[in-house]
């Protein structure tokens, strides 16, 4: 039998990301796109994990898309799934013993249990960009910081600032309030920080917390989040250098199960 | 048989879409007609004063701009939409309103109304008492039952008869078998009452005379009953809310094939769940009826500690063969929000799985809602 080859596009709110898997097992390409849903970030990102593989798009056997620009690859993709079902796959794939993964998305955050590497259940945010990357970009913005630092920046806090968890808007207001009082960045860094850890915690406590933790998605890269969500839930947050492609290489799972079955029923056919 | 069905379900559509050219319909006809604001207005009063009921359940196709002008911004949007169709025209076809007031924000929503539209349409005020049962919660609702019957034939031009709400309560109580006939034969039949043509089917009551809407009804149940049994490759849940109608929504309950099999939706099944009981009184038989309403999230109920609601919603999972149990939550309403921890602790209970989701009718967006249902009915699949 020849070697199925799988593409699993991950195309979020700010970012679209691609994984070519060899097998269901090895990773033959990644790439990643500055820009999601709605721009030319996924088509890009294709071309890109195409030419790192030295593929074109009539190898693959399987392509299946996901995340909140999934439904917007018409042609591109055989199947789309939700990103929750594909982040809980990516992360089974990458830590075995998972049973909690918490996903923070550019406009939301979703905490999934999972079993056996299936989703058993969920619990998503509600229609607010608190606690989300877009919270963190937002920050960033008014702090004039990249977003990339934050997790640096925040590590060198010296004293405790507590910034709101309710709003985006109102947290804007607090952090420009903090600037104006010469509040250390720094420090006012650290507060977002623990804001979104409250955030996401309230939202993980409503399903509850098995061991092992992952935390999937671009924000899982900001150490100061993931210590600052250790401290709040008590536990240890596993991440993984592959984190913000976790969401594709599920995808890109899922379309090798589709495809091997598919070329076993093709074997199967032929043997008769 | 399957042309009368496909007719049938396109005609409720187009009810359900165009309610303002039912009232104009309607008006043409030389009848008067009543709108009538959520919950329980006894709307068999409007029917027996030969009048058309019109229900008042916000929109989703308008943007609330002039009803910013009474309403605080935490006001559900089913109430400033009422106000905003009141305000810009929409409904000046009517020829009065009735207002509930058996929420939070119905209540002040009532004076919002009757200070903007008064001057345009009676506006018919009607305070339902949350002790209900008794002779003397009884004897309350009947009064205030008797000021609408005053005030509606006061706009009708002629008494209304004891006769005339018999009558009225035969009619509404045919309509209520027939609405839970379809119910049930919808949640059977998934693969052509898709949940896009269910609630069409169910909204379009709301803006139909209702012997009308019965006979047409009835013949779209026994077109649904001839129907082959469907075995259904998705999955099933029963949902909850106050009001879910928005035909985008739907859709996604369409696309990853997720059966609606039983609803405790305010705008559905808690409003005809409940027939009016045989009474020689009629007025005394329609205030034993608001006094049945049972397992509601906006009624008093005198055993509420032993959690009898979340009890009967977890039952009603149960019963319909659903897999699971989706919540809208429409923002924001405090009687669902106060109803929510105990039903989520009696759902956790019985290991039913249940998602809620926040909508309200200014969403033009539902990706969000779109990948929580498509996770659903993942987790729900593997279940």
């Amino acid at each position: 039998m020849h070697d199925i080859y799988t593409l699993g596009i991950d195309v979020g709110s700010t970012a679209s990301k691609c994984v070519i898997l060899k097998n269901g097992k090895e990773i033959t390409a990644k790439s990643l796109v500055d820009v999601g849903a709605g721009t030319t970030g996924p088509r890009r990102s294709i071309d890109n994990v195409l030419a790192k593989a030295e593929m074109e798009e009539g190898d693959l056997d399987y392509t299946l898309a996901t995340g909140y620009g999934r439904n917007s690859l018409m042609g591109l993709a055989d199947k789309q799934m939700s990103e929750l079902s594909c982040h809980a796959r990516g992360a089974f794939f990458l830590f075995p013993d998972v049973h909690t993964v918490i996903d923070i998305g550019g406009q939301d955050v979703k905490v999934m249990h999972i079993d056996n590497g299936a989703m058993t259940n969920f619990q998503m945010n509600d229609k607010c960009a608190a606690g989300t990357g877009r919270f963190l970009d937002v920050m960033a913005r008014v702090l004039e910081v990249k977003v990339n630092q934050l997790g640096e920046l925040g590590a060198q806090s010296q004293r405790r600032v507590e910034i709101s968890s309710t709003c985006t808007v109102f947290a804007e207001s607090e952090v420009i309030s903090q600037l104006a009082n010469a509040t250390n960045k720094n420090d006012i860094i650290a507060g977002i920080h623990r804001s979104v850890a409250h955030r996401v915690t309230g939202l993980a406590r409503r399903i509850g917390i098995k061991d092992d933790v992952v935390m999937t998605g671009g924000v899982a890269q900001n150490q100061g989040i993931v210590s600052a969500l250790q401290d709040e839930l008590g536990v240890e947050i596993h991440t993984s250098p592959l984190t913000q492609y976790t969401g594709a290489l599920g995808a890109a799972l899922f379309a090798y199960q589709i495809a091997k079955k598919r070329a076993d029923k093709a074997a199967k056919a032929a043997q008769k | 048989m399957e042309n009368t069905m496909n007719a049938l379900l396109e005609k409720f559509d187009q009810i359900a879409k165009s309610p303002a050219g039912q009232l104009a319909a309607y008006k043409a006809q030389g009848k008067k007609a009543i709108g009538v604001l959520p919950y329980y207005a006894p709307e068999e009063l409007v029917y027996a004063a030969g009048m058309v009921p019109f229900g008042m359940w916000g929109s989703n196709k308008k943007t609330i701009s002039r009803a910013k002008e009474y309403c605080a911004t935490f006001y559900c949007t089913i109430a400033q939409l009422a106000v905003e169709m009141l305000l810009d025209g929409t409904m000046d076809g009517l020829d009065g309103v009735i207002t509930p007031t058996i929420c939070d924000t119905l209540r002040p929503m009532s004076q919002n109304i009757r200070v903007a539209m008064s001057d345009k349409m009676p506006v018919i005020f009607l305070a339902h008492p949350q002790n209900r049962f008794d002779l003397n919660g009884l004897t309350f609702t009947i009064s205030q039952y008797t000021n609408i019957r005053n005030r509606l034939a006061e706009i009708a031009g002629h008494p209304i008869s004891d006769d005339d709400i018999r009558e009225a309560i035969k009619v509404y109580n045919a309509c209520h078998v027939q609405q839970r006939r379809f119910v049930k034969l919808a949640g059977e039949h998934p693969d052509v009452v898709t949940a896009v043509k269910r609630s069409a089917v169910l909204k379009a009551g709301w803006f139909m005379l209702k012997d009308e809407y019965t006979a047409m009804l009835k013949e779209l149940n026994d077109a649904i009953e001839a129907l082959p049994a469907c075995d259904w490759p998705g999955t099933k849940v029963v949902v909850s809310g106050i009001i879910f109608d928005n035909p985008i929504l739907l859709q996604i309950f369409d696309d990853y094939q997720i059966a609606i099999v039983a609803d405790d939706v305010a705008h559905e099944s808690r409003t005809f769940k409940t027939d009016i009981p045989d009474d020689p009184d009629p007025m005394m038989a329609l205030a034993r009826q608001f006094a049945d309403r049972d397992h509601d999230v906006l009624l008093y109920d005198p055993q509420s500690s032993k959690n009898r609601r979340a009890e009967f919603v977890a039952q009603m999972v149960k019963d319909s063969g659903a897999d699971g149990l989706v919540l809208f939550m429409q923002q924001f309403c405090d009687p669902e929000e106060m109803e929510y921890p105990y039903l989520k602790k009696e759902l956790d209970a019985q290991e039913i799985p249940h998602i809620k989701l926040g909508i309200d009718q200014q969403m033009r967006d539902f990706g969000q809602a779109r990948t929580a249902l498509q996770a659903f009915a993942d987790v729900l699949a593997l279940g």
